[in-house]
C-alpha cells in the first residue's frame, strides 16, 4: 500500500500527490512514469513521475481530473493509500547536451515537464521553456519552471495573463530567431503535441514528444498502447513514451484514445464523485 | 470383480444455452459418488504407464486408491507431493495427451478420467481444509535467499519447492496479482479465479514472500538482486508478448491483443464494467483469429459479454486445430462459428477509425511442413469480406525482451527465449536458472511446473555447495 504523503490542489482540478514509494524513488529518471490502481474495481492508469525524493522515498504525479479514475483519485488525500503503484516504467527521457533546449508544456505538463527541464539544464544546455494554459486561473508552477530555466515564456489562450495565443507562436519565433535550436521537447494534450510537431518539422529540429495512449499493464504485454511510428508499430509503455514527434501518427494516436468515449461516460455517469470534488 | 465400464462417468456441465450467458465455471465437477464410480474403474494395474505420462510423475494410481478406500486426506496428500497445484492442473492440463493417452483401458475402451479425479480431490481439500493445515513441516532455515521472477505456474513451483527445503524465498510479479496466465489468461469459466488464489495462497502459507507491482528489469535488475544478497535467481516471466501479423489496418479500433482482451475481461473483470472500471468493446460481430486454446478462451470470452456473433478464423482444417479437443467441442456447442480455411488478408476500417471488415483468403492444404502439419496455401482469387467490428488477433506469444535487455550475460535464441539447459534450468549466467514459457516459447502449465520443480532442485544442490 502507497501512502499519499501530501497533496495539494494546484488549480481547479489539477492535483499534485506525493506517494510514498521509495523503490520507485530510488530508480526514477526524467520521462519515466508509474501505473496506478486506486483499489480492486480500479481501472490502472500511466501517470508521468514529476518529481522524486531518493532520501525521502517518495514520488510525486500531478494530475488533471478527466474521467473517472482520476475522479475518485482526486476524492484521496494525505494519509489515504493508492492499492498499487508500478514502476518507474517506460525509458527514461535522452538527456544530452545538445546546445539550447525548447521545453514546451501545456496544461498539467507543466509538472511533467520539470525534470527533463531540469535535467537538461544540469547536463550543460542552455533551457528555454514555454509553458500554456487557457486562462490565467490555470497557471502553475511558473516560478518552479523559470527556476530551472534561462528563460521562460507563458502564455494563454484567452490573454489574461502573459501572451495571449497557443504555445506554436513562440516556438515558430524561436526557430526562426537568430540563435540555433538543437532540439525540442514537447509533453500536453496530444493536439498541442502534435502542432508543436507540424511547427518544428520546416525547421528540420529534431522534436522529442512523450505519448499518452490508452495502456493496460505498462510492460509491453498487451499491445492496447501501440502507435505507428515511422510506419512501424510501437508499444508507447516500453519503446516510449518518448519519439520523435515527426515520424509520429497522430491521427491514429487520436482515433485510438477515443475507443471507450461511450464506455468512459456510461462509467464517469456511475461514478458518484461528480456529485462533488473537493477541488 | 465386476465388469469393466468402458465408458468413463460423464462430468456434469452446465448446459451450453444457459452457460454461453454467463461467467461460472463450465464443468461442475464430480459428486462424491461419480468420483468413486469413475475411480473403480481404474484396474490399479501395475503398469503405471499413466505415471510415466504425467510431466510431474504424480503417483496416479496411489492417488486413485486412496481414494476408493474413502481416504481422501490421504490422496490429497499423495496428489500434492508431486503437485502442488492440483486443482489448477485437473482443470486445465491437456490430460488427453498425458496421462490419460497412457492409460490401458484407453485400449479398449475411455481411458480413466485422471483430470476428473485430479480435480475432485483437489475440490475437496478446499472444501475441507485450511491452506495452512496441509503445509509440509518446513526444514530449519538455509539462510539461502532466492528471488523468483515471476508468479505463473513455473515461479509459483519453483518457489514451493525452494521454500519446502529451507530456502528462504522472494517471488517479484509484475502485475497485481500472482498467478500469471492462471489469472489473467485463463477465463473464469475454466478456471475460476478463487482457485488459482487458493494455490497462491498455499505457496505463501509455506513462507514464501510475495511482491506484487515489482517490474523486474525497472525496480531491480536480474544483477541487482544477485547483487543484493540473493543467491540465485529463477526466471519464469512466461511469454507475454503478442504477436501480430503486420497486415494493413491492424491497428484499427476494435482489434485487440488476445493478451489485451483476456486481461481486461478476466484480471480487470471488464465482464462487470462499470461496478469495476475497465472497459471492453463488447462486438456484435467478432472474429477471433487462431485455432488455440488462446482462441478458444477468447472467442468464448466474447460470446458471454453478450456478441451476437461470434467466429473462429483458422488457415488449416479441423484436423490441425491445436487447442484441447474438449474445449473445441464446448466452443462449437455453446455456438461459436468454425470458419476454417480461412486466413486475413487486411483490415477495412470506417472514417473514424474502427474496423468494420476483414478481407479473407480461402486457403487449401499442401504438402506438410517442418511441424508434419499440412502447409496452408492461399487460393488465388478467392478472397471474400466478413463484417466484423471487433477482431481479437490470438496467434501466439513470444517472451518480452524486458529481462533479456536487461542482464547481462544472459543467452537468448532468435525467437527471444532464454536459453537453459533442459535436465537442471540454468542459464548461461552463472546463478541464474529459467523455466516454464520464457524457455519453451508458449506452451503448458505443466511444462512450465515441471521445468520450475527440476530448477528448484538444481538450485538447492548448488545452494548447497554441491
Ligand atoms: C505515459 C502516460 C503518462 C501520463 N501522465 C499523466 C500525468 O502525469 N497526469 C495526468 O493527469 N494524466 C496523465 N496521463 C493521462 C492519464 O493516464 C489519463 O488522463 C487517465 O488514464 C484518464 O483516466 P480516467 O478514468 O480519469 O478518464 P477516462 O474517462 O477513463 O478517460 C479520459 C481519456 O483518458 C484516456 N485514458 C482512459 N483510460 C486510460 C488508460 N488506462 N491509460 C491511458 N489513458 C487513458 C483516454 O484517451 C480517454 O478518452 C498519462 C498518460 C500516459 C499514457
Ligand atoms: C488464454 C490462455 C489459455 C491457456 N490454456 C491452457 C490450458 O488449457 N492448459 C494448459 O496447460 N496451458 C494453457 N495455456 C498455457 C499456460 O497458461 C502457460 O504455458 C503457462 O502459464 C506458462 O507458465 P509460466 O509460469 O512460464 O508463465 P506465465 O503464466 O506467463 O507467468 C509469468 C509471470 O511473470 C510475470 N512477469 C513477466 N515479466 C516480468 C518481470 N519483468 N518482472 C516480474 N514479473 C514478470 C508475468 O506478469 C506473469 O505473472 C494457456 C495460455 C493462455 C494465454
Ligand atoms: S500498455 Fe500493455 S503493452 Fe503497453
Amino acid at each position: 500500500m502507497n501512502q499519499i504523503l501530501l497533496r495539494q490542489d494546484l488549480v481547479p482540478k489539477i492535483h499534485l500527490f506525493k506517494v510514498a514509494a521509495p523503490k520507485i524513488a530510488g530508480k526514477a529518471q526524467a520521462g519515466q512514469f508509474v501505473i496506478v490502481r486506486i483499489d480492486e474495481r480500479g481501472e490502472r492508469i500511466p501517470l508521468t513521475i514529476a518529481d522524486w525524493d531518493r532520501k525521502g522515498g517518495s514520488i510525486t504525479v500531478v494530475f488533471m481530473e478527466v474521467g473517472t479514475t482520476t475522479c475518485r483519485l482526486a476524492q484521496l488525500g494525505a494519509g489515504d493509500s493508492i492499492t498499487d503503484f508500478v514502476g518507474p516504467l517506460g525509458l527514461p527521457t535522452h538527456i544530452e547536451k545538445f546546445g539550447t533546449v525548447v521545453c514546451v508544456a501545456g496544461g498539467f505538463a507543466v509538472a511533467t515537464i520539470m525534470p527533463i527541464a531540469r535535467a537538461m539544464r544540469q547536463a550543460g544546455n542552455r533551457v528555454i521553456s514555454i509553458m500554456g494554459a487557457r486562462s490565467k486561473n490555470l497557471i502553475f508552477w511558473e516560478d518552479e519552471l523559470r527556476r530551472v530555466s534561462d528563460q521562460l515564456i507563458v502564455t494563454t489562450d484567452d490573454g489574461s495573463y502573459g501572451r495571449k495565443g497557443l504555445v506554436t507562436e513562440p516556438l515558430r519565433e524561436l526557430l526562426s530567431g537568430d540563435g540555433k535550436i538543437s532540439r525540442v521537447i514537447a509533453i500536453g494534450p496530444t493536439v498541442m503535441m502534435k502542432f508543436c510537431a507540424k511547427t518544428t518539422e520546416p525547421f528540420g529540429v529534431k522534436t522529442i514528444v512523450s505519448l499518452n495512449p490508452i495502456m493496460v499493464d505498462g510492460t509491453g504485454m498487451c499491445g492496447c498502447c501501440r502507435v505507428a511510428v515511422s510506419g512501424a508499430t510501437r508499444f508507447v509503455c516500453v519503446d516510449g513514451p518518448d519519439f520523435d514527434g515527426h515520424q509520429v501518427d497522430w491521427d491514429l494516436l487520436m482515433a485510438r484514445q477515443r475507443i471507450y468515449l461511450d464506455e468512459e461516460k456510461r462509467s464517469f455517469e456511475q461514478c458518484q464523485c461528480q456529485h462533488g470534488t473537493k477541488s | 470383480m465386476a465388469k469393466l465400464d468402458l465408458n468413463r462417468v460423464p462430468m456434469p456441465r452446465q448446459e451450453p444455452e444457459v452457460r454461453a450467458k454467463n461467467f461460472s465455471e463450465v464443468a461442475l465437477g464430480y459428486s462424491l459418488k461419480q468420483a468413486l464410480a469413475e475411480a473403480n474403474r481404474c484396474i490399479l494395474c501395475p503398469k503405471r504407464n499413466c505415471v510415466a505420462g504425467c510431466p510431474v510423475n504424480v503417483d496416479i494410481p496411489d492417488f486413485v486408491k486412496a481414494m476408493r478406500e474413502d481416504d481422501m486426506l490421504a490422496a490429497v496428500r499423495i496428489l500434492k507431493s508431486k503437485n502442488a497445484l492440483p486443482g489448477i492442473c485437473g482443470r486445465v492440463c491437456p490430460q488427453e495427451t498425458q496421462c490419460e493417452v497412457a492409460c490401458v483401458i484407453g485400449k479398449r475402451g475411455a481411458p480413466i478420467a485422471i483430470g476428473r479425479l485430479e480435480r475432485y480431490v483437489a475440490d475437496w481439500e478446499r472444501a475441507n481444509m485450511s491452506p495452512e493445515s496441509l503445509a509440509p513441516e518446513l526444514p530449519k532455515p538455509t539462510g539461502k535467499r532466492v528471488a523468483v521472477v515471476g508468479s505463473g505456474p513455473a515461479g509459483l513451483t519453483a518457489a514451493a519447492e525452494l521454500a519446502k527445503l529451507g530456502h528462504s524465498v522472494t517471488i517479484f510479479e509484475a502485475l497485481h496479482v500472482a498467478g500469471g496466465v492462471l489469472m489473467y489468461g485463463i477465463p473464469e469459466f475454466r478456471l475460476p479465479k478463487e482457485i488459482v488464489q487458493a494455490e497462491v495462497d498455499y505457496v505463501t502459507s509455506l513462507g514464501v514472500e510475495l511482491t506484487l507491482n515489482s517490474v523486474i528489469g525497472k525496480i531491480d535488475t536480474v544483477d541487482e538482486l544477485l547483487e543484493s544478497g540473493y543467491q540465485a535467481v529463477f526466471l519464469g516471466t512466461g511469454a507475454g508478448l503478442p504477436m501480430f501479423m503486420n497486415i494493413a489496418g491492424e491497428n484499427l479500433n476494435g482489434i485487440y491483443s488476445a493478451n489485451e482482451f483476456l486481461t481486461r475481461v478476466n484480471l480487470m473483470k471488464a465482464y462487470q464494467f462499470p461496478e469495476y472500471d475497465t472497459p471492453v468493446k463488447v462486438g456484435k460481430r467478432v472474429a477471433v483469429i487462431g485455432g488455440g486454446n488462446v482462441a478458444m478462451d477468447s472467442a468464448r470470452c466474447a460470446l458471454r459479454l453478450g456478441a451476437d456473433e461470434v467466429y473462429i478464423i483458422y488457415r488449416r482444417s479441423e484436423v490441425e486445430i491445436p487447442a484441447r479437443r474438449e474445449e473445441v467441442e464446448n466452443a462449437m456447442e455453446e455456438g461459436i462459428q468454425f470458419k476454417l480455411l480461412t486466413n486475413p488478408k487486411q483490415f477495412l476500417g470506417n472514417d473514424q477509425n474502427w474496423v468494420v471488415g476483414m478481407e479473407c483468403y480461402q486457403m487449401e492444404l499442401g504438402e506438410p511442413d517442418e511441424s508434419g502439419r499440412r502447409r496452408p496455401i492461399v487460393k488465388e482469387g478467392s478472397e471474400f469480406i466478413i463484417d466484423v467490428d471487433v477482431v481479437i488477433v490470438a496467434l501466439g506469444t513470444t517472451p518480452n525482451p524486458l529481462i533479456a535487455q536487461t542482464t547481462k550475460g544472459l543467452k537468448t535464441s532468435k525467437w527471444g527465449t532464454v536459453v537453459a539447459d533442459e535436465e537442471t534450468g540454468r542459464a548461461e549466467k552463472p546463478g541464474v536458472w529459467a523455466g516454464g514459457d520464457i524457455v519453451t516459447g508458449a506452451a503448458t502449465v505443466i511444462s512450465a511446473m515441471g521445468a520450475g520443480k527440476l530448477a528448484a532442485a538444481d538450485i538447492d544442490r548448488y545452494l548447497r555447495g554441491e
